[in-house]
């Protein structure tokens, strides 16, 4: 809430009254919006799962994947026993350049033909903050299971839907998908938005 | 014996000669050999292998430049034509500016390409895209004529080597082992310069 309502007390009491009308939202409870939310949720196609890896001398590849499915769900109780899993489709990597995708999908990084599917499950949620967890967890690409974590923070929330924006860092050398190193990073940056529809 | 004399070759332009040589021929197998590996992993690496190796060559080749024009040429061998001498200096001449113009193409290639894929030469030094426009049709141009300037100059270089081994094998003089030993000459048979020396 902006704090400049707070000014004159004739704010502060019309704050207070709306404070009160908004308190019967499912908006208004900002004091702990994932406990709010919870409940059982599969993620819509309208989410963004976009990825960027940093090139020498600046710029970069960046692009984002079409195809997914997942679902999540939020412990109202306790926010560490919430789970979440996500299945990408590698082959539809989409970063504006034929050839690159074409490269991605070979058996150069993804090998699509030989793992159609990039998999995502929670093993640990921490809450650290209002409206934010860390998400731990076991990423499984081209055969291979590592640990990965992520940062979610809500950044939406209606009485059917919650936005929540999923940052993370995956190394891409223990997948065995470190081609391109070092003029490309190892490093992939996730920046997703995910839309989960009870 | 560092520097060339009017009659012999010096070390440091033999050491060019062999260097940028030895390096243009593992540069076309590699250069070929990006067109063959069914493995696009393969085939990146090797094409930044390449691309390393043709600045490698553009720089070597540049100080090369500096050095000829630098120097003394050693003069005319006296049994040499005219016309001979005149299609040799041509050939090599050709060469200088070839082996300036296939690593400047490679670069225009790797600018202009939609890929836009970095040049880090030998995973050490960013190498700047030059200032040119990217498309497609840019990279296409810019690969044939990477592409050709190469084969062409693998066919001068050919008729140079061909016209070495005439004169080491067929006549016998002492052209081919003054590309070979600091500070050989053709022997027995002097230049046009030594003779006039000679004769002062």
């Amino acid at each position: 809430m902006p704090t400049h309502v707070w000014k004159s007390p004739r704010n502060a009491i019309l704050s207070a009254g709306l404070a009160a009308l908004l308190a019967g939202l499912p908006y208004a409870a900002l004091a702990d919006p994932l406990a709010e939310a919870a409940g059982k949720y599969s993620i819509a196609p309208s989410s963004r799962i976009a990825f960027s890896v940093a090139q020498v001398g600046g710029g970069g590849i960046a692009g984002d994947f079409g195809e997914f499915r997942g679902i999540f769900r939020i412990d109202g109780k306790d926010i560490g026993r919430s789970n979440v899993s996500f299945t990408l489709l590698p082959a539809s990597v989409r970063t504006g350049e034929a050839r690159v995708e074409n490269f991605l999908r070979s058996d150069a990084v993804f090998d699509v033909a030989n793992f159609p599917e990039i998999s995502f499950r929670s093993t640990g949620i921490t809450q650290t903050g209002a409206s934010s967890a860390r998400i731990d967890g076991v990423l499984t690409a081209r055969g291979k299971t590592r640990p990965a974590q992520f940062d979610a923070s809500v950044s939406d929330r209606t009485k059917r839907k919650i936005t929540f924006r999923v940052q993370g860092k995956i190394l891409r050398s223990p997948y065995g998908m470190d081609v391109g190193t070092p003029i490309y990073s190892n490093v992939v940056k996730f920046d997703m938005v995910l839309q989960g529809t009870r | 014996m560092l520097r060339n004399r009017d009659n012999a070759y010096g070390l440091i332009a033999i050491l060019f000669h062999w260097t940028i040589a030895a390096l243009f021929v593992g540069q076309i197998l590699l250069g070929l050999a990006t067109q063959w590996v069914a493995s696009l992993a393969l085939q990146f690496t090797l094409i930044q292998w390449h691309k390393s190796f043709g600045f490698l060559i553009l720089g070597l080749a540049a100080l090369r430049l500096f050095w000829a024009l630098a120097s003394r040429r050693p003069a005319r061998p006296r049994d040499f034509s005219r016309t001979e001498w005149l299609a040799a200096k041509l050939v090599q001449a050709s060469l200088y500016v070839l082996m300036l113009a296939v690593p400047l193409a490679g670069w225009a290639l790797v600018s202009t390409s939609t890929l836009g894929v970095p040049t880090f030469a030998f995973n050490m030094f960013v190498i700047p895209h030059l200032p040119l426009a990217r498309s497609e049709a840019a990279e296409h141009f810019w690969r044939d004529v990477h592409e050709w300037l190469a084969y062409g100059t693998a066919l001068v270089a050919a008729g140079h080597m061909l016209a070495a081994l005439r004169h080491h094998f067929w006549l016998g003089d002492g052209i081919l082992k003054r590309m070979l030993q600091p500070g050989a000459e053709s022997p027995n048979r002097g230049t046009v310069k030594g003779q006039k020396a000679a004769g002062r």
